[in-house]
């Protein structure tokens, strides 16, 4: 039968560590999530891209990334993930998704459908992409423009999904939900249905970078999540077999944490528009991490031998409760960038755990709505030129 | 509901656009790629849905089998069913 997928050691990767003890074997990834740039015409107050973007400039060339996902393919990478900020912003974007496809990767596109034309998709389908996921913001049209901060952007969504459909490729739609639209879970999932999508992800704000900022706008009231739940329970019976849905459950509501990208430097990676590799998009916020980057180290010496990666691999690092707890293997200490988040420490407990001693201020920020304005997301900045002095 | 559906003899099933069977080193043999998901697939899966070329009928793939296997039609017939259904619930195969 198939199974969900569980890594197997890479042959000849076996490391061991400095005492001679054999260390746990080390494990090829699966997934590479490939953010392109970080330039998007949307500004979604829950992106989540960090808080300084790299600007135009310092994005990896056509070639570049080419030879990054040789790299992955060769490491046993079987899936790159096209994102960004907006991929369709990058003009070579045909040339990229040739490049993966060429390695042997299955191409996913993530994008806003802003950005990229009827003209573009069907390049894009020639270069051999094999599935397209598209976010949208609600489904009534003038309450997903204002959270995507972009007049129109609903529109052509549906214009995309619609292309995207009549080209045979597998339709996944995004959606994001938070305070402003979790009660319509159905109206999105009714409308993934008849846009033609094989399978949609309802998926819970999670509070990094954007979203961490604008998280007393976004939470969810305390009655609206066991309704969301229910909703996503009626509607997978209802839809079986016609769409896959796919939902992650609202962190701070939850009594054990996520196993966070599958555990840090097990299953997956990041690179930067910048070429910085990283073990999870929001890694950069746990300070005197050192991540390496493509230009400098090849991507299987970053996978097995860059410090960032190396940190909280494995349950070596874990402290109590972690450490003796019996599902450290399942759930793997939670989120290290959340734990830091909300504790100060890296190494702690992920206080979404309820075993964690700081889950009540996990309970008390769930407790807190606010109806500010959002603080929309930004564009990069041009490299240096905004700071220039003489 | 399609849940308990059964799967037609006459079917002829096929990977849509989208779904691959890859053979990968790294990863210790067959896998299924599909959105945004990997599946493993078990030497028994891999041979099933190898045969799945939206030519071959279901009793053609389940007859093939079975000459390959030297196994009884009874079982490799609810091996098969068992698993196509499985994988078109999820998409990932076109009956």
């Amino acid at each position: 039968m198939a199974t969900d997928q569980r890594e197997r050691p890479v042959a000849g990767q076996n490391s061991r560590s400095t005492n001679g003890a054999a260390a746990p074997t080390l494990h090829g990834p699966i997934g590479l999530l490939a953010e392109l740039t970080h330039r998007c015409p949307l500004g979604c107050p829950y992106c989540s891209n960090p808080l300084a973007l790299d600007a135009r400039e310092r994005e990896l060339d056509t070639q570049s990334w080419a030879r990054v996902f040789a790299e992955a393919a060769a490491l046993g990478v079987l899936q790159v993930h096209l994102s960004g900020g907006e991929p369709g912003a990058r003009r070579d974007l045909v040339e990229i998704t040739a490049a993966a496809r060429s390695s042997g990767l299955y191409t996913n596109l993530i994008t806003s459908a802003v950005g990229i034309t009827a003209s573009t998709l069907e390049k894009l389908v020639a270069a051999g992409l094999d599935h397209v996921q598209i976010s949208i913001q609600d489904s009534e049209p003038d309450s997903a423009d204002k959270i995507a901060n972009y007049a129109g952007a609903f529109a052509r969504k549906k214009a995309l999904a619609d292309r995207v459909v009549a080209l045979k490729i597998p339709l996944t739609i995004n959606c994001v939900v938070h305070r402003a639209n979790v009660d319509r879970i159905r109206a999105m999932v009714e409308l993934a249905v008849s846009l033609g999508a094989s399978r949609v992800e309802i998926a819970h704000v999670q509070y990094y970078g954007w979203a961490l900022r604008n998280r007393d706008s976004l939470m969810p009231a305390a009655d609206q999540v066991p309704r969301a739940v229910k909703a996503v329970e009626e509607l997978r019976k209802q839809y079986h077999g016609k769409i896959v849905i796919d939902a992650v459950l609202p962190d701070y509501y939850a009594r054990f944490p996520k196993p966070c990208v599958g555990g840090w430097g097990r299953r997956s990676l990041n690179v930067t528009p910048a070429g910085k590799v990283l073990p999870c998009h929001a890694a950069e916020v746990i300070p005197n991490l050192e991540f390496w980057h493509v230009q400098d180290h090849s991507l299987a010496d970053i996978w097995a031998n860059s410090p960032a990666f190396k940190a909280f691999r494995g349950t070596a690092w874990m402290k109590e409760p972690c450490r003796s707890c019996e599902r450290r293997d399942i759930d793997y200490g939670g989120c290290r960038c959340q734990a830091f988040m909300l504790t100060g420490d890296a190494a702690a407990a992920d206080p979404v755990c309820h075993l964690s001693p700081h889950h009540a201020d996990v309970v008390a920020l769930a407790a807190r709505q606010d109806d500010v304005p959002y603080s929309y997301r930004l564009n990069p900045r041009k490299a240096d030129s905004d700071v220039l002095v003489r | 509901m399609t849940e308990a559906a059964a799967v037609p003899l006459d079917a002829r099933p096929r990977l849509p656009h989208g779904v691959r069977l890859v053979h990968n080193e790294a990863h210790g043999g067959w896998v299924l790629l599909a959105p945004e998901r990997v599946f493993k697939a078990d030497p028994i899966a891999a041979e099933i849905v190898k045969r799945c070329n939206g030519q071959a009928t279901v009793t053609a793939i389940v007859d093939d089998l079975v000459q390959a296997y030297s196994a009884p039609r009874d079982r490799v017939l609810a091996d098969v069913s068992a698993l196509l259904r499985q994988l078109a619930d999820r998409r990932l195969l076109e009956l």
